[in-house]
């Protein structure tokens, strides 16, 4: 059988466990003591374990293995949640995202499983070394399926039995090779209907269906049968590897239940690990109402939406020329038709435009344990708040800002922080907050990145700039604070004293800023002295589409982003002055620097006349200045598409889109333009 | 055995290893790239994705000529860049056998000997084999831009 169709689902559901293991690791390390966190824990790994030997990932299964006998313990009482031990753990789920990742790719994981698994053992002491005797684990599985017996199953067994049926307690061990371990399980139960009644299964039915359980499942049986006839015609099933049959009797059962109770009575921590059970079903029977919910979704392959997406934006374009023909004929029911099209398609548009978001948590997800690492690394105590991570971005853009906000977090915890012993002689608390919040406004997203640290240092920033040449000393008086605060994002700026391990990877700021304002959004710094900075992002909705001014130059057709434009105007040319040189229009009682596209992108032909200049003022961030153009053609809606990676910088220019004609029309970067 | 495409520059019969090969296109309208080097010529719309072209003589620094209405495209790709090749014509497709191949002699045609993989003979027909991936270089893209500000 090829494992290969499955891989996709492997790698999706192994990353959620992994997400889940991370999580909950994080929140234990908060309240040790809670056994809940545990199990959820021991649950994730297990079904880890599960898929990964289904897989072949051998060195994933084991050190899922080993992990779950350390947490077996940890939730037995035998061992406690100390930092040590969590710090193995983290290690361990590193480990495995890295095995996974590369059992994925197909080569071989830089990872030294045998190192991790013996830090593990350490961690659990001498008792972990061995593993669990295979009697220990019978009778605690046993177990499972004799707690999971209630009242009800109990008064059906009391009556088959004064009924003259016998009952059964089976253990299946389904052989390692097998793949289709729901199927076998099923013809087990098939065989069993037959010839009696199945009271009870462990784990449940619904589990076995979805073949959430490891090799083995028991069953509580009553049957008229006799044990051996049962047992060999069992066996004959395919794949099984070994039926363990006893006979049972109602008082044996009643008994085993007494004994939990009189144990669970004695000691009261099991007592609360048989409630943290029942919970644990409850909770997981939850799981399995949103999973049945969850059918109505369907997994689809990126490569599907973009594919989708580019279906679309051919239709858009001809939906552009549609209309361009229908009003030169000036043909009635066409234009009605034409206009309803334009209706669908914008609704059309809106639907596959919201397929590609997905909630910014896919990026805030890998965070809280980056920022323990962090911190651990700087011996910082610092609590990463986080909200918003259900805001959705295009897909595209979830793909982007991954890296910007690493850097903008580590660059919060390292520089914006001061160290424990500075917080607490300011008197602040000595944990240190970094807040990380997304949320929607208009056609944006924000995403902020704020710490309570010591906020940034005015006369430092100006020092260095200074020092790096970046400004002139005379300049540096009349500077207001928000010009300081950007100037951390000029290219070669850093105010760290010494090159720390974290920040000194030779990328600044400016990277964050490139990055971003690639993806069509913006950074801007807010910082308040000892009380902290922010950091903020804004950044488009979606990349795809978006709203342009077309504009002729020559007889060559660009397109501006709408999202740059201030205005188009008319220019007499009588207006136009020269300052240093510099051609320059008052615009509203600014000085509006002019750039005739003309001569940036090289046109020959030239074909100014009139005395009126079309000129569109565009701007970045408060900087403005006047786009020269020949003619204006109005708005329209455009497709953003690469240029592919052999044409990836050019100056002045962020990409193409192509026109209702189906010609190649060039995006002017707005930003490259401005200096 | 190997698939080459034949295509024609000025006199000269040159050819890529077909894998290279995604499709061979008449020529489509070109948008001008501004700031770019010369041998750039545009980018084109084909079906829906904006590809890069390049006049292959100007790229093999043969002298420039009027591109004619028998010129076509050839749209390669090597190393996830996806290029179209302006060439005079492009022929047929032949079987070269490996072993025909022979190195790059000091002086072939007019063509820069850097992006020529080799020659072969096939039934008196003396091909260039063009060393695609060199040609794809982005190396030869670094073309400082003059900033056209108003001083």
């Amino acid at each position: 059988m090829d494992m290969n169709q499955y891989l996709d689902v492997f790698i999706d559901e192994s990353n959620q466990h992994l997400t889940a293991i991370n999580d909950h690791l994080l929140a234990l390390e908060k309240e040790p003591d809670n056994l809940n966190l545990v199990h959820e824990i021991f649950r994730s790994a297990h079904t880890l374990k599960g898929m990964s030997a289904t897989m072949g990932f051998e060195e994933v299964a084991d050190l899922t293995h080993q992990m779950e006998n350390v947490l077996d313990q940890v939730r037995n009482h035998q061992l406690a949640v100390t930092v040590p031990l969590l710090d193995v753990l983290f290690t361990c789920v590193d480990a495995l995202e890295k095995l996974i990742e590369a059992a994925i790719e197909g080569h071989e994981a830089d990872v030294d499983v045998n190192q991790v698994i013996s830090a593990l053992n350490q961690a659990a002491g001498k008792e972990t070394a061995g593993e669990p005797s295979p009697e220990n684990q019978s009778e605690l599985t046993s177990n499972g399926v004799m707690q999971a017996l209630d009242e009800y199953a109990l008064t059906v067994i009391a009556q088959s039995q004064e009924a003259g049926f016998n009952l059964y307690y089976l253990k299946v061990t389904l052989d390692s090779n097998c793949l289709l371990k729901a199927a076998r399980a099923y013809m087990v139960f098939r065989l069993l209907e037959e010839e009696g009644e199945v009271i009870q299964s462990y784990p449940s039915v619904q589990e076995i269906e979805e073949e959430q359980f490891d090799r083995t499942f028991e069953v509580i049986y009553i049957s008229r049968q006799e044990a051996e006839p049962l047992k060999e015609s069992v066996l004959k099933i395919a794949e099984i590897e070994q039926v363990e049959l006893q006979p049972l009797s109602y008082d044996e059962l009643k008994r085993v239940e007494k004994n939990d109770e009189g144990r669970a009575s004695q000691q009261k921590g099991e007592k609360r690990e048989t409630t943290q059970q029942k919970e644990q079903q409850q909770a997981s029977s939850g799981g399995r109402t949103g999973m049945q919910r969850a059918t109505k979704t369907i997994r689809v392959n990126i490569d599907r939406l973009d594919k989708l997406m580019n279906l679309f934006s051919e239709l858009v374009i001809d939906r552009g020329r549609l209309d361009q023909i229908a009003r030169a004929l000036n043909h009635q029911e066409l234009l009605e038709t034409v206009e309803h099209m334009s209706r669908i398609s914008s609704d059309l548009q809106d639907l596959i435009l919201t397929m590609r978001m997905v909630p910014v948590e896919q990026v805030f997800n890998r965070f809280p344990k980056m920022v323990r690492s962090v911190a651990r690394e700087l011996g910082k105590e610092v609590e990463l708040v986080m909200s918003g991570a259900e805001t959705e971005l295009d897909r595209t853009v979830i793909d982007e800002i991954g890296d910007p906000l690493v850097h903008l977090i580590r660059n919060a915890i390292d520089h914006g922080l001061e160290t424990t012993e500075e917080r607490v002689k300011a008197g602040k608390a000595a944990q240190g907050r970094v807040e990380l919040k997304a949320y929607h406004s208009g056609n944006h997203v924000f995403i902020e990145i704020k710490d309570d640290g010591r906020g940034i240092n005015r006369d430092k920033v100006i020092a260095k700039a200074i020092e790096r040449g970046l400004v002139g000393e005379d300049q540096a008086a009349s500077l207001t604070d928000q010009d300081v605060y950007n100037l951390l994002f000029a290219s070669g700026f850093s105010t760290a004293n010494n090159v720390s391990d974290l920040s000194g990877r030779g990328v600044g700021l400016d990277v964050v800023k490139n990055k971003i304002e690639s993806l069509g959004g913006q950074v801007n710094v807010d910082s308040e002295p000892g009380q902290g900075t922010t950091f903020s992002i804004q950044l488009p909705l979606t990349l795809s589409i978006i709203t342009a001014l077309l504009v002729k130059v020559g007889d060559e057709t660009y397109a501006i982003p709408l999202t740059s434009i201030i205005e188009a105007i008319l220019v007499d040319k009588s207006e136009i002055r020269t300052v240093h040189g510099q051609k320059v229009l008052d615009f509203r009682g600014r000085v509006l620097p002019l750039i005739w596209l003309k001569s940036v992108f090289h046109v020959d032909q030239d074909n100014e006349e009139g005395n009126l200049l079309p000129v569109v003022v565009v701007r970045k961030g408060d900087k403005m200045a006047g786009l020269v153009v020949d003619q204006l053609f109005g708005q329209q809606d455009i497709v953003l598409k690469s240029m592919g990676r052999y044409l990836s910088q050019i100056f002045g220019i962020s990409g193409a889109t192509i026109l209702g004609d189906g010609k190649v029309a060039l995006i002017i970067d707005c930003n490259a333009l401005i200096k | 055995m190997k698939k080459m495409v034949v295509f024609q520059l000025g006199a000269e019969e040159y050819c890529l290893d077909v894998d290279y090969v995604k499709s061979i296109e008449r020529l489509l309208p070109i948008t001008r790239v501004p700031n770019v080097a010369p041998f750039v010529k545009g980018v084109i719309n084909l079906r829906g994705v904006v590809t890069p072209v390049i006049d292959l003589k100007l790229r093999l620094e043969l002298p420039e000529e009027e591109i004619t209405e028998q010129a076509r495209m050839i749209i390669v790709e090597a190393d996830d860049v996806e290029v179209g090749l302006i060439v005079d014509a492009a022929n047929d497709v032949l079987d070269v056998d490996e072993k025909d191949i022979e190195p790059p002699p000091e002086v072939v045609g007019h063509a820069s000997k850097e992006y020529i993989a080799g020659v072969v003979q096939h039934e008196k027909r003396l091909l260039i084999i063009l060393d695609v991936l060199k040609v794809l270089s982005r190396e030869a893209l670094d073309y400082e831009p003059a900033v056209g500000m108003e001083q």
